[in-house]
């Protein structure tokens, strides 16, 4: 169900990216695009009321360096939080990029709609 | 070798931080450091041709660490990326002195080149990603580089579509965790192999499909290139038909396609219609353009479309389990097209720059007579033509000739006669292209046009020699062994590639 709401907000920033004719809404829609998939990530490693996957010395099994079986079960997933960050970073990389376009764009054409900006044909 | 693996990602990410410290007075240090890192990568290319192993990050076992993998299909890759890197390089030292912050553009081109190699040499699907994005957003700010309206719309364009394919290929990455909880590629084959298909995978393959479709352009993914590659400076125009294409689009979706799910009757249906679609839309769109560059841009479509077509005859062949050596024939076909289109359309794209640097215009009506005046930017330029357009007995012409005996072989005539046929259209737009730029009167307003200076001179007689000389990649056995054969084979493979990576692991913990 959560999964599906997520997608839902997937297509929804897709949509958005495709539809509008302003450009900043474009952008806002690749925002939007951005968030579902980290938020998927995210969903992925979740675990309701799981504990942090810090290994301390009480979760080891007694006279090894094994994890118990109870930590494994309890423990969230941490590999999706360090994909989400670094995905999160390059897409801020991305964002201030395409911002950065923008700027120069309504600069030199003096709109931010995508249907006066038609210089490029065939 | 394997010790310098990870040099194909560390060489350009170092020269692309220090480049820009040099600042304005060290420019001319600058170009020759950046000259010397895609030469010494072209070098390392060639180094690794024949290799294959695994390199662990930090040391960390391959199920819970990062690797990068060599095989021959990334050796391949690598050696296009270094070949055309270097020309474009060679050709940016004098290109590039018509644009200011010209230590910006280099980084931002290492950059690039970081993305392209390590993309090609990674070992998960994450990393993929990574990599892909470092060199989709160096190709963004390369394309917008000029910084007129026409630039920045493309580059605008282009970004869009280039995040929203990004996401989708986040989206299917994600899918395949949640899936097979591991993203190294050898251990995700090896869980879909155990557990078999489910809605999930499939739906991650789609989104992955449609994700590196719209990287490698494929109609109807096409829509931003025609205006993002002739944008573009020359050198880059290039790079972006040359080898981003095929890197981040043919060669992400072959690995995806061949050695994670393993071929499918319906996927190899899917990428025979992408990749006859390409080819006919491609070269029909490009008929009528009258901007030469833009005209290279639509003719990369329909190529790319061959390149895609004879990987999917391939995976078709294998997946109705078919001969092993027809669909290794049809897959040699597919990534020699794709080795040779990175040679004869970067040529292309420089040549055009040359002509565009000389006389300021790229309009084919604006120009004419050019013979006389650009001797050498004519004789390569016309080898260039006759390549692309199959004539014997450049390179295009070996491996379009592969492709339709391939084609053939597969029972899909109607198929190797839309492959002739696009051809023969591609000839005569190539006609037309000559008969405007190099033939005719000379305008009274080119009557003081000048040949190029040396090193663009250079680069495209490199480049040129390569389209003559490479046929013999197919003709001499031994070069077909070391080079095309090692490739194909790793698709041929197809699933044996997770089997491969494990043996690799076992062998390397003997060693220790």
């Amino acid at each position: 169900m959560l999964y599906a709401l997520c997608f839902l907000l997937f297509m929804i920033g897709l949509y958005c990216a495709v539809v509008k004719k302003n450009m900043v809404k474009i952008v806002i829609g690749l925002a939007i695009m951005e968030y579902a998939v980290n938020l998927f990530l995210i969903m992925l490693g979740y675990r309701a009321g799981g504990a942090a996957p810090i290994i301390d010395r009480t979760y080891l099994e007694a006279g090894t360096d094994k994890v118990t079986a109870s930590f494994i079960n309890a423990a969230v997933d941490p590999l999706p939080q360090a994909l989400v960050l670094t995905s999160i970073v390059i897409s801020l990389g991305s964002l201030a990029l395409i911002i950065a376009m923008c700027i120069r764009i309504y600069g030199k054409y003096g709109t931010f709609d995508i249907t006066e900006i038609r210089r490029l044909k065939g | 070798m394997i010790k310098a693996l990870p040099a194909f990602v560390v060489i350009p990410l170092v020269t692309a931080f220090v480049l820009p410290v040099l600042g304005r007075k060290g420019k001319g240090a600058a170009t020759v450091l950046a000259n010397l890192a895609t030469m010494a990568l072209l070098v390392l290319a060639v180094a690794s041709i024949g290799k294959s192993g695994i390199y662990e990050v930090g040391n960390w076992s391959f199920r819970v660490g990062i690797v990068l993998v060599l095989d021959g299909l990334s050796s391949l890759l690598l050696l296009a990326i270094g070949i055309v890197s270097t020309a474009a390089m060679l050709f940016s030292t004098r290109y590039m002195e018509q644009y200011t912050a010209k230590s910006k553009y280099l980084s931002l081109f290492m950059l690039m080149v970081a993305g392209m190699n390590g993309l090609v040499i990674s070992g998960d699907i994450f990393n993929v990603f990574v990599f892909l994005e470092i060199a989709s957003l160096a190709s963004y700010a390369l394309v917008g580089f000029g910084c007129e309206e026409e630039e920045l719309e493309a580059s605008f364009k282009y970004m869009v579509l280039g995040s929203v394919a990004s996401s989708f290929i986040l989206f299917g990455i994600a899918l395949i965790y949640g899936n097979t909880a591991s993203l190294n590629m050898a251990c995700v084959s090896e869980a879909i192999q155990r557990s078999g298909m489910n809605a999930g995978l499939a739906f991650a393959l789609a989104l992955l499909i449609a994700g590196f479709g719209l990287k490698a352009a494929l109609v109807p993914f096409h829509a931003w290139l025609p205006d993002a590659h002739p944008s573009a400076p020359a050198p880059i125009s290039a790079m972006l038909s040359g080898v981003l294409i095929k890197s981040l689009g043919v060669y992400a979706l072959a690995r995806v396609v061949f050695n994670i799910y393993g071929v499918s009757v319906a996927v190899g249906w899917v990428l025979i219609a992408l990749a006859i679609l390409s080819m006919v839309v491609g070269v029909f769109l490009a008929v009528g353009q009258w901007d030469f560059k833009r005209l290279l841009a639509y003719h990369s479509i329909s190529q790319m479309g061959y390149v895609v077509l004879g990987i999917a005859i391939g995976a078709l062949i294998l997946a109705q389990g078919g001969s092993v050596a027809w669909a290794s024939l049809a897959i040699l076909g597919g990534l020699f097209h794709l080795v040779n289109h990175a040679v004869f359309k970067s040529l292309l794209f420089l040549a055009s720059g040359s002509i565009q640097m000389a006389t300021g215009t790229r309009n084919l009506k604006q120009l004419g007579g050019l013979a006389q005046r650009m001797p050498v930017t004519r004789a390569t330029c016309a080898i260039a033509s006759a390549s692309i357009a199959g004539v014997p007995p450049f390179n295009g012409f070996w491996s379009k000739l592969i492709l339709v005996v391939a084609a053939v072989q597969a029972g899909l005539l109607w198929v190797a006669a839309v492959t002739v046929l696009v051809s023969l259209v591609t000839l005569i737009s190539f006609l037309k292209v000559h008969r405007y730029v190099f033939l005719g009167d000379l305008p009274e307003n080119l009557h003081q046009t000048r040949e190029s200076s040396g090193l663009m001179l250079v680069s495209m007689g490199f480049l040129a020699c390569l389209c003559v000389l490479m046929g013999l990649l197919l003709l001499v056995p031994s070069l077909k062994e070391t080079i095309l054969d090692p490739a194909v084979k790793v698709l041929t493979d197809g699933l044996n590639y997770s089997r491969w990576m494990m043996e690799m692991q076992a062998a390397r913990g003997k060693i220790l």
